[in-house]
């Protein structure tokens, strides 16, 4: 060995110690997360064993939920989950597709150039990063209505929301009352304001995702469209929408997942009340939000009734978050294969 | 010359024959305006979809700051019909198992998250921790609670911190998991095989290299995490429940007794008929958002910094 201090050295037994050690302490950890999926899917389905086996089916297709006279049964809360959550998903992929559409199409920049042209300074360079940043500022503030937490959505859906929209439904309903939607006037808490507040809370992630697939459209696609003369909107409706539109419909899957699933917005807003009804204002109930309501003052012999309930809702949401993760893999998979 | 260019003149010229007011674009064409139209519509959707937000912040600042003021930091809350009070204990609270949730979430995300990132994309295992964490990103937060309440609060035979705290973890668990894989794969593969060039060991080559260069990604996702978890109702309600007492007392934490948190604080006063009630649940969203708020912000601004 020659003297000069070499930095470069084989590890030491210790160091091999230490690694070996570390290695499989990582490997322990990475299956602790798949055990806790399990954990949570068994912990949730034991407890519910004795109800399941006392109540079976029927638990799913009865409409009574009296605790006094121990009859259960949840029908109108998943019809309550399954009404609400599609009401939501309706408005939050309308108004998240729009956003979407005018944050990727370049609207700000043309909006900028029309208003700057008017002045006759739309060449100099210092506007030039401005529709970026305007674009930014839009995304993050869309991006924001996420990072509300929900109780503050329930809060102020209770104080803002219901006292608004109350004068116009019950309009609605005095002089359309025969339709079954208007069948019921809003006297406080109920389907549509849950509904709204539940598509605002929604529309963040059918923005983000829609964003994500429209921007991944080849650029040549469009540019063959307005090449052949097609206006902005032809364009958009015969060309960028149809391809990115497994993309989209993989991410309002995704936000249909989480509108299943919300539990405290629709646990302030949507009533708690054990019917099925079409109206939109009528009071109703929600899987998570039966939980949320139940679950604090439950007696043990509830506990396991809820249990069943959780299960169920577990079931709902895992299937439909599942067939989303699969429709946007499938999504990026076209996309990876026309690059080819 | 009366109709049209002769050939010659078309040969020199080719827009000779072309009618130029055609081809201004006009909004009178039922094509332009319909593209028009629609643009609009979309522009005034935009607009629309930020209302809510704005509603959102105007009325906390309205309402909630009309109410804020030191008291609500230090008193404990008001019993019915009583004036006054505050939110002390739930700050302190949400501090405690927010903190706790972190300390579980934070060594089983980022160990799973190495561990992801050494291993072949093949590998079943690996295949199976990242499906895991993606079923959880979907996870509704209220079975969280469910299971925790399953598996924490009926076999300790009470309500406690410790149980929120493990309900929050779960939920936290794959935001931070799916985040350090990211920002542990963007690590320059030169710098890894630099080390290893060296005789590093693999571990090593972890804590010495891709940890620390990956740090900014990792905390990103841990601030998210954070965020997430302070603002989270649902898996605190019947895990954590609430308590009008401090959690802090004699100089001592005790976790094994119900806690109250801002978020469960504002669910309760929100349907009180009380005003006073009312008024300080509106004060403690503005402070529960301004906390939510100031933590997603220092993480994306750490994100931020790394990309440029």
């Amino acid at each position: 060995m020659s003297p000069e201090v070499q930095i470069s050295q084989p590890p030491s037994r210790l160091q091999l110690l230490a690694d070996a050690v570390f290695r499989r302490l990582c490997v322990a950890f990475a299956c602790l997360s798949i055990l806790l999926v399990a954990l949570i899917v068994w912990r949730i389905a034991y407890a519910a064993a004795p109800a399941a086996s006392q109540y079976g089916l029927g638990f799913l297709s009865g409409r009574t939920w009296d605790a006094n006279n121990g009859q259960y049964a949840i029908l109108p809360e998943i019809w309550g989950t399954l009404y609400s959550s599609l009401l939501a998903l309706f408005f939050g992929t309308a108004f998240g597709v729009a956003a979407a559409i005018f944050l990727s199409e370049g609207y700000l920049a043309s909006f900028l150039f029309g208003l700057l042209k008017v002045f006759h300074i739309e060449f100099h360079s210092f506007w030039g990063r401005i529709p970026q940043e305007g674009e930014n500022l839009l995304r993050n503030l869309i991006e924001l209505l996420a990072a509300i937490p929900s109780v503050v959505y329930g809060l102020w859906g209770l104080f803002v929301v219901i006292p608004l929209i109350r004068p116009l439904c019950n309009w609605l309903h005095l002089k359309m009352g025969w339709l079954p939607i208007f069948g019921t006037d809003l006297s406080g808490p109920g389907m549509l304001p849950a509904a709204i507040v539940l598509s605002i809370m929604v529309l963040p992630t059918i923005t983000a995702i829609s964003r994500d697939a429209l921007t991944s459209v080849p650029p040549k696609l469009r540019m063959a469209a307005y090449g052949l003369g097609a206006t902005r909107w032809e364009t958009i409706l015969a060309v960028i929408l149809p391809t990115a539109l497994r993309g989209i419909f993989g991410g309002v899957v995704l936000a249909f997942g989480r509108a299943l699933g919300e539990t405290m917005a629709l646990a302030m807003l949507v009533g708690n009340a054990n019917q099925i009804s079409v109206s939109l204002f009528s009071p109703a109930n929600t899987l998570a939000a039966l939980l949320a309501n139940n679950f604090p003052e439950a007696r043990p012999k509830d506990v396991a009734v809820l249990m069943y309930a959780a299960l169920v809702l577990l079931g709902i949401t895992l299937l439909v978050n599942m067939i989303g993760a699969f429709m946007l893999q499938r999504a990026s998979g076209d996309r990876e294969g026309g690059k080819a | 010359m009366s109709a049209g260019p002769s050939p010659i003149e078309q040969e020199l010229n080719p827009l000779s024959g072309v009618n130029f007011a055609d081809l201004e674009k006009s909004l009178l064409r039922p094509r332009t305006l319909a593209s028009g139209l629609l643009s609009t519509l979309v522009a005034a959707m935009t607009i629309l979809a930020l209302i809510p937000l704005f509603s959102v912040v105007w009325m906390l600042v309205w309402r909630g700051g009309h109410k804020l003021s030191l008291l609500c930091f230090t008193q404990l809350p008001p019993a019915p019909l009583e004036q006054g009070g505050g939110f002390g204990n739930a700050i302190v609270g949400t501090l405690i198992i927010v903190a706790l949730a972190t300390l579980i979430s934070v060594p089983v995300g980022v160990l799973s998250a190495v561990y992801l990132e050494r291993s072949d994309q093949r590998n079943k295992l690996a295949q199976a921790v990242r499906f895991a964490a993606k079923v959880l990103t979907g996870f509704p937060s209220i079975l969280a609670g469910v299971f925790a309440y399953g598996a924490i609060v009926l076999a300790t035979g009470g309500y406690s911190a410790i149980a929120g705290a493990i309900a929050v973890s779960i939920l936290m668990l794959p935001t931070i998991l799916l985040t350090a894989e990211d920002a542990i794969r963007m690590v320059p593969v030169k710098m890894k095989e630099a080390a290893i060039g060296m005789g590093a060991t693999s571990t090593q080559v972890t804590w010495m290299v891709s940890l620390p260069t990956a740090l900014p990604g990792i905390l990103t996702g841990i601030m998210l995490a954070v965020a997430r978890g302070a603002g989270e109702t649902a898996p605190l309600l019947f895990t954590s429940l609430f308590s009008n007492y401090w959690p802090i007392r004699h100089g001592h934490v005790n976790l094994m007794q119900p806690t109250a948190s801002l978020a469960v604080l504002i669910y309760n006063f929100a349907g009180m008929p009380f005003e006073n009630q009312v008024e300080l649940a509106w004060a403690a969203a503005l402070v529960l958002v301004l906390l939510v708020l100031v933590t997603n912000l220092i993480g994306q601004s750490l994100s931020n910094r790394q990309a440029q």
